[in-house]
């Protein structure tokens, strides 16, 4: 069964990073992503640039509408994915909470349908 | 008639002991319920014809297995199947010829492998106390699936429209099925994390049955027994928790006194007027011991303190000989763990008890004016049994009628009532 791990996390924490620390944080993911390869979990995944360049396209009455922005303005922004195939969602959580980088923020653990 | 009572009562029993594996061999809520229902249809009418056999549960529980495999098999065809793993032997055994399947089949008391089924309950209580579940859907879960409560029964319990608890009940099975939470215990590194909801989830089982909400008769000892089974259950898999080992003697000491709460009649009897030589000596003492263990383990918690309270009641030969000074530092220690206003109430009683009522009654008007328990029948309640004890004749009777006005429990309006008639007084 496939989850989509979705990383948030406020971006000013990841901008007021310094360069050492960020490179920490990288190589945090690489091992995480070859520790998942290895397991045969790991689907695909990527970091995103920040919601500053994000574009909304808003739908009202059925017509698009191209807005500068995020979906949604809040305190912890999306910042990356991994897309992982495991048995359950216990060991989608295990995986989760294994996340690299993270002293605060929140990653959702959705099943992918 | 009385075959359906007999049938009933088989599967309110054996019935749910059924469900956790049923559940783990289809991997669905539903499906397991509906197969149980199918067989509780086809015990009624195969037991009017041949009579009930000698192991009635072993009947439900091959027959409700072989219609849930049934089904598996004929929706072989679609996606859901796939996933299910169903154990090997079952499905071989589902595809023996009706003949051979024949002789294996109702009597025999092998059918349930007891240690099996209490690892599938033991999982199902995992399942019902997962975090990814909202700690509502938990007990609502665990209400219906193991103590095989009703929706309307678990409604009435918990004051909300039925359709609140059916709606809740739908999404928790929706997000256990879609999110794929698994069937089974933990893996030991997550368990410590894990035992406070599943002590949580029998906590609120335990005390639906020692003090039911609903129930002419207060006390539901089917609930009573399943909580403690589990409980038991609990210590065994988590032997390092003290907490755990807290829960169960707290539950043991409280039910060791079932027999005083309640009279013939259901009426229910205040514990400084229980008839002791009525307590479970035996369970007490069972209940003492555990919390010797659990306290041994120098990890302190708040079941442990509710344990030590219960135990010293337990002990006390009389109402008198009460150690109220312990019990009252207890509360204090309890109000610590969990500050909530109704230990805060018991809290404030054992204070009044173990120094001066004066205190007590001063202690219960400072929560009465934080408004937090306006709707809460013990607040009055207890404000009254305070003030009768100092004498406050008048005022005493005020606050049972305060309390009447609350109170949903029959045999708990009668307690009131009876103190009102005391004093001379009638309210209808």
């Amino acid at each position: 069964m496939k989850y989509i791990l979705l990383i948030y996390g406020d971006e000013r924490v990841w901008t007021s990073m310094s360069k050492e620390e960020m490179a920490k944080v990288y190589a945090g993911h690489r091992a995480y992503g070859k520790a998942m390869t290895e397991a045969g979990v790991m689907k695909e995944g990527s970091e995103l640039k920040p919601v500053s360049t994000a574009t909304s396209v808003r739908f009202s009455n059925g017509r698009p509408k191209t807005v500068d922005g995020p979906f949604a303005e809040t305190k912890e922004q999306l910042a990356g994915y991994y897309v992982i195939d495991v048995a359950n969602l216990e060991q989608a959580i295990d995986w989760a909470e294994k996340m690299p980088g993270m002293t605060t923020g929140t990653v959702e653990v959705r099943p992918l349908a | 008639m009385l075959l359906g009572r007999i049938v009933e009562d088989i599967f309110r029993t054996d019935g749910r002991r059924v469900l956790a594996g049923l559940i783990r061999l289809t991997g669905d809520f539903d499906a397991a319920e509906d197969a149980l229902q199918d067989a509780y249809a086809r015990a009624l009418a195969t037991w009017r014809r041949d009579g009930v056999p000698a192991n009635p549960g072993a009947w439900v529980n091959t027959v409700s297995r072989r219609i849930a495999i049934d089904r598996l098999r004929r929706d072989r065809a679609g996606d859901l199947v796939a996933d299910v793993e169903a154990p090997q032997a079952d499905l071989r055994q589902a595809q023996v010829g009706p003949e051979q399947g024949r002789r294996a089949e109702p009597d025999d008391p092998s059918g349930i492998d007891p240690s099996g089924i209490e690892d599938d309950r033991l999982r199902l209580l995992f399942v019902c106390c997962h975090p990814a579940l909202s700690p509502d859907a938990r007990w609502t879960l665990a209400l219906r699936t193991l103590g095989g409560l009703t929706t309307r029964e678990i409604a009435r319990a918990f004051v909300e429209p039925e359709a609140t608890t059916a709606q809740r009940l739908v999404r928790a099975k929706k997000k256990i099925r879609e999110a794929r939470i698994p069937f089974e215990v933990p893996p030991r590194e997550k368990l410590p994390e894990r035992i406070e909801t599943v002590l949580s989830v029998l906590y609120v089982i335990f005390n639906e049955g020692y003090a039911s909400t609903d129930a002419p008769a207060l006390v539901r000892p089917d609930l009573v027994r399943e909580a403690i089974r589990l409980g038991r259950l609990t210590v065994e898999v988590l032997p390092a928790s003290a907490e755990a080992r807290g829960l169960l003697a707290l539950m043991l000491l409280t039910d060791a006194r079932r027999a005083a709460r309640v009279t013939d009649g259901g009426d229910l009897v205040p514990l400084d007027e229980q008839d002791r030589s009525l307590w479970d000596r035996a369970q007490i003492e069972a209940g003492v011991g555990i919390l010797d263990a659990a306290l041994a383990l120098a990890s302190p918690g708040p079941y442990q303190t509710q344990a030590a309270i219960a135990a010293l009641h337990g002990t006390a030969a009389t109402a008198a000989e009460t150690d109220w000074p312990q019990i009252a530092a207890l509360y204090q220690a309890l109000l610590r763990w969990t500050p909530t206003p109704i230990v805060e109430l018991n809290a404030a009683v054992a204070l009044g008890l173990a120094t001066n009522l004066k205190f007590a009654l001063e202690w219960i008007e400072r929560i009465e004016g934080r408004t937090e328990l306006t709707n809460y029948y013990l607040l009055p309640a207890s404000k009254a049994d305070v003030l009768r004890r100092l004498g406050r004749q008048q005022d005493a009777i005020q606050a049972y009628r305060a309390a009447l006005a609350l109170v949903s429990n029959p045999a708990e309006r009668r307690y009131l009532q009876r103190r009102l008639d005391a004093f001379g007084d009638r309210v209808d």
